[in-house]
Order: C-alpha cells, then sequence, then structure tokens
C-alpha cells in the first residue's frame, strides 16, 4: 500500500479552501487519487536547490504601465447582462450572514 | 478537389488569382461539418449565418480590388478564447451559455486582417488533458481512428483541421495542449516563445505557461497565421516588445550546417518503440539535409514534469476562483448562504479532472506545503531553463518526440489521473523556460498505421529558424503526408 499523504479530512479542508463542495464518496476518491499524484510530486524532494533563485515568470513581464487617461469601461447592462441575477443595476447574491 | 481541402497557401493563391470565392469556400467547409462533425465532433458551436454573411462582404471587397491580407480565411477558434457575441465555455458546463463581451486580441487582429471565425472547438475543461475526453459536453474521436482519442486540450481544432472541416484552427498550449493533440492527429502545429502572441482574452489557467498556438495542415500556413496575431498588446503585461518578423520568408533557406542536439532525456524507456522508429528516421533525413547531430543531455529534465505539474496546478486554483457564480456563468442556488452558493456552484460546475488540480493547486500553496512544493517548483523551472540555456549556447535546435506514445483508445487512461500528467513529458519542459517548439508529422507507426509527431524547440524568439527545418522536413516527407484520414463515413 502507498503511503498515505492526505486523508479524506485533509481533503474535506482544501476543498472548503477552494469553495469546492464534496460529498463523502468524492472526498474518498479525491483522496486517493491526490495521494497517488502527490507521491509522483514528491520526487522533486530529490533535488538540492537550496542555492537556487526560484523564476516565477518566463521572459521579462513588460513592466510599461498605461497613460493615465480615462477609457470608457464595460457599460453596466452589458457587465449585468451575463447573470440572471440583478436588481435595481447591481449583481443579486445571496444573503452573506 | 474540394475546397475545404485547400491549404491556407493555396487558398490566398487562388483568392488573390479571383479563381475561387470565400463564400465557395465556406460552403465547402460547412458541407464536410454537416457530413461528419456528428460523428468526429470537432465544434461545440458553428458560426455559420454571420461567416457566410461576412465572406459575401469580402468577396465583394475583392472584385473592388480591396483585398484584404486573410482574403476571407476560414479560422477555428479553441473554445477558451473569447470571441465576442459567440458563446465561449471552455468546455465546462460552469461557463454553459457565456458569450463574452469582447473579442480577445487575437480574434481582432484575425478579423482585422479580413479572416472569418468559423466556430469553436472542443477541448479538454478548461484545457486540463491530453484526450479531449475532460470535456463537459462531447468527446471528440481521432479522425485516423475513431475508437482513438484525438489528444488535448485542443483536441477539437486539431481534429478540424485533419478532417478538412477548417483551413487553420488555434488552440492553447500550456504543456503540450497544441503539439500533443497535433501529433496525434498528424498536423502541425506551433507553441510560439512566452510573450510572441497576446493572451488577451484567454481563459487562463496556467498564465505564466500558457500560449497560443496554432495548427494547420502545412508549415507555411503556420507561418501565415504568425505573422498576423504575434505582436506585442497593451492589454497582455506579459506581451513582449521584440519585433516580428516574417516568418513566410524563414521558409526559404535550406538547413545546412544547422546544428540540432538530440536530448537523451526524451528517448527514455518510456518512449513507445513505433514513435521512436519515425522520430529517428526523420532526424537521419534531417542529417541528410545536411544538419548536424549530436546527442545531448538535459540533467534536470526527469523533475520538469513534476515541477511543472505543481506550477499549472497551483496557478490553476488561483486563476479558476473567478467563476464564483456571481457575474456570469453558471450559478447554483436553490437555498442557504452566499458559502452555500459557491460551494454548490463550483462543485457542480466543474468536471472532476479540475477539481482534482484545483485541490491539488490550492494544497501545495498552503503555507504547510508552499515551501516545499510550490517554491521548490519554481526553484527547479531555474534549472530547467538554465539546461536549456546551456544547450543552445552549442546547438541551434532540439529535436524528440512530441508525444511518448500515439493515439490512444478511449476510455484507456481514463481511471488514471497520473497518466493525463505523464503524456506531456516530453513538452512541458519547453513551457517551463518559455520556449518555441512545433510538432510534425512525421509519418505513421508501421503496426497501427496512427499518426507520429516529431518535435524541434528552439531558443526563445527564434520561431524561424523552427519554421524552417519544419518547412525542409516537410518537404522531405510530402509522400508520407500525402495520406488523408478515411473519412468516408
Amino acid at each position: 500500500m502507498s503511503k498515505q499523504i492526505v486523508t479524506e479530512k485533509d481533503v474535506g479542508y482544501i476543498a472548503k479552501l477552494a469553495k469546492i463542495g464534496l460529498n463523502k464518496r468524492e472526498k474518498e476518491l479525491y483522496s486517493g487519487q491526490i495521494n497517488d499524484i502527490l507521491l509522483f510530486f514528491a520526487r522533486i524532494k530529490e533535488l538540492n536547490t537550496e542555492q537556487i533563485e526560484p523564476t516565477f515568470f518566463e521572459g521579462t513581464p513588460s513592466q510599461h504601465f498605461h497613460e493615465d487617461v480615462v477609457m470608457p469601461s464595460l457599460p453596466q447592462n452589458i457587465a449585468l447582462g451575463m447573470t440572471g441575477c440583478r436588481e435595481d443595476g447591481y449583481f443579486e447574491v445571496p444573503g452573506i450572514l | 478537389m474540394p475546397l475545404n481541402e485547400l491549404s491556407v497557401v493555396d487558398y490566398l493563391n487562388k483568392m488573390n488569382n479571383r479563381e475561387i470565392s470565400a463564400e465557395q469556400v465556406l460552403k465547402d467547409i460547412f458541407n464536410q461539418i454537416d457530413r461528419i462533425d456528428k460523428t468526429v465532433k470537432s465544434y461545440l458551436y458553428l458560426n455559420k449565418e454571420e461567416a457566410l454573411s461576412e465572406a459575401k462582404k469580402i468577396d465583394q471587397k475583392i472584385k473592388n480590388n480591396d483585398i484584404p491580407p486573410l482574403a476571407g480565411l476560414p479560422v477555428a477558434i479553441n473554445d477558451n478564447i473569447c470571441t465576442g457575441g459567440m458563446e465561449t465555455t471552455a468546455a465546462s458546463r460552469i461557463l454553459k451559455g457565456f458569450i463574452p463581451p469582447y473579442d480577445a486580441t487575437v480574434i481582432k487582429r484575425i478579423k482585422d486582417a479580413g479572416g472569418i471565425i468559423i466556430g469553436k472547438t472542443n477541448l479538454d475543461e478548461f484545457a486540463m488533458g491530453i484526450s479531449n475526453e475532460n470535456s463537459a459536453f462531447q468527446i471528440t474521436l481521432n479522425p485516423w481512428d475513431r475508437t482513438r482519442v484525438p489528444g488535448g486540450a485542443s483536441g477539437g481544432s486539431a481534429a478540424a483541421v485533419a478532417a478538412d472541416e477548417t483551413l487553420i484552427a488555434l488552440g492553447t498550449d500550456t504543456g503540450g495542449s497544441v503539439r500533443l493533440p497535433a501529433s496525434f492527429c498528424g498536423i502541425s502545429a506551433i507553441k510560439p516563445t512566452y510573450g510572441r502572441i497576446s493572451r488577451y482574452g484567454v481563459i487562463g489557467c496556467a498564465s505564466s505557461l500558457e500560449q497560443i498556438g496554432i495548427m494547420g495542415k502545412g508549415i507555411k500556413d503556420l507561418a501565415i497565421l504568425m505573422n498576423v496575431i504575434s505582436g506585442y498588446d497593451e492589454l497582455d503585461s506579459t506581451s513582449s516588445h521584440i519585433s516580428t518578423p516574417d516568418f513566410l520568408l524563414s521558409c526559404r533557406e535550406g538547413i545546412n550546417n544547422l546544428k540540432f542536439g538530440i536530448p537523451k532525456e526524451f528517448f527514455s524507456q518510456d518512449l513507445d518503440r513505433g514513435v521512436k522508429e519515425k522520430v529517428i528516421d526523420s532526424i537521419n533525413r534531417i542529417s541528410q539535409l545536411g544538419g548536424k547531430i549530436e546527442e545531448v543531455s538535459l540533467p534536470n529534465m526527469e523533475y520538469a514534469l513534476p515541477a511543472y505539474s505543481i506550477i499549472a496546478m497551483a496557478e490553476a486554483s488561483s486563476n479558476l476562483a473567478k467563476f464564483d457564480g456571481i457575474s456570469y456563468g453558471l450559478r447554483i442556488e436553490d437555498s442557504g448562504d452566499l458559502e452555500e452558493m459557491y460551494l454548490k456552484t463550483r462543485g457542480s460546475g466543474f468536471g472532476a479532472e479540475v477539481i482534482r488540480r484545483i485541490l491539488l493547486g490550492t494544497y501545495v500553496l498552503t503555507s504547510n506545503h508552499y515551501e516545499d512544493y510550490y517554491l521548490k517548483a519554481q526553484k527547479i523551472r531555474s534549472l530547467i531553463k538554465k539546461d536549456f540555456e546551456n544547450v543552445f549556447k552549442k546547438f541551434d535546435l532540439l529535436i524528440g518526440p512530441a508525444s511518448p506514445v500515439p493515439p490512444f483508445k478511449l476510455g484507456e487512461k481514463e481511471d488514471e489521473p497520473l497518466a493525463q500528467i505523464l503524456a506531456e513529458i516530453y513538452t512541458s519542459p519547453v513551457n517551463m523556460a518559455g520556449l518555441p517548439a512545433i510538432s510534425i508529422n512525421c509519418g505513421f507507426t508501421e503496426k497501427e498505421r496512427l499518426p507520429v509527431g516529431l518535435q524541434i524547440i528552439g531558443p526563445p524568439f527564434q520561431e524561424e529558424k523552427i519554421l524552417r527545418v519544419a518547412y525542409n522536413l516537410e518537404q522531405e516527407l510530402k509522400e508520407i503526408n500525402s495520406v488523408k484520414p478515411d473519412l468516408s463515413f
């Protein structure tokens, strides 16, 4: 049996962080699969990278700033037109509290 | 010859000589789609009426001697690239019915040059996968063998090109997603250098890795579209200011005296024998054409795939956080509060592969695991980049297989999530270093007659050299590649 890195409880916790609702069967399924993939990821631990700097982006992202000019934005009716849940020119959301 | 079988080069020649009309070509394309797409299932959305009306306008313009550069060229678009006014779903249930209010920069450039968008092609949901089986809506079949997958993620575009349902197509490539399906479907595809083509309007998953790629029937076709869509875009802060050469001109030169490195790590025991044979045949042909061939080593390559997967999943978990059910896309709200709406919408809107990758990405970004996985992977990325820089001091280009295996059977790897990752073993290191690469069909396996893709990798912004070699090889392999898939069903 392969080493267990994550449990169903861990998967439940991660899913909550990622805001993805999972039932018990899904937690069980994903914990097994995620475990296998994490074992594959663990291969990178063999390599000593202590003195190596990370590369977060390839190339040099152009640090160009736009001129500070007022430009038209998406009209409100179009921005709101992509959801059925709107009211009085606002997005409608369920209660937060 | 039906006009849907034309290459882009022949299309433009015939249009310029007034031998054909854009409308005739579109009609032949839509006839082909009507005839075979119920089976092949390349397209998620067809833009038939608008496309035909555009074609008429272009034909009229041409009558008035105003010929735009693409002269009504029909182009298919992967469904994770935004097309204003046209449904764009990234093959996900969470985006079903989403109609973007704007065009991606590449779409705008194609339209401005007189190209016509004919429809949106299928892919693995949010471009996560290698087979197209992760699409929420349909599974595209490989035109060469309909019991097999077309590859992924941009499998719909690859199948559409191979089955003459378009003349050319766009896809996206995060770890091999235009090169793998090109290899599986016997066509050509280029993944340009990171920053060469604007990503504005791509439904991004792994922003530091992905690039828009071009998929076509021939190398010159790729060069023609590269000319149109490359170049700086102020709407994408990662787009490069480097000037755009005329890529078509690069196809004029020979390859005499170019030095080619063959990375020994690309010929490991994981490589299928039939694929290996064809790749070695092509390397020998390049040598006969005057190329200097030598074995090289990329010593950290075995760590590239796990490091790539960690970065891709971490970025995906962050990028996909925007799909929250509020301002667009699916919302599932039966009762309960905001938190419950998020959980239900995202839990049922995303498919299994996407959920698995979001969970893994979230895990490697948690404070307990960040250093061991995410930061470590970014350090390995520096080593991979260095490996490539070292070999490119001595060699012009690298050559190897695009995929370790030929197209596999539908369902064969469905229950093996790890297999979804392993197929990108030769393509993902290229994305880690932001390099350009191409996959070109180099023949068919002896036993099952399945297409095999050869990968040519170059230093940053050296697409011209890659296209030049690929074009020379294409001329060499003309006879082999003159075979077409049997679509008489």
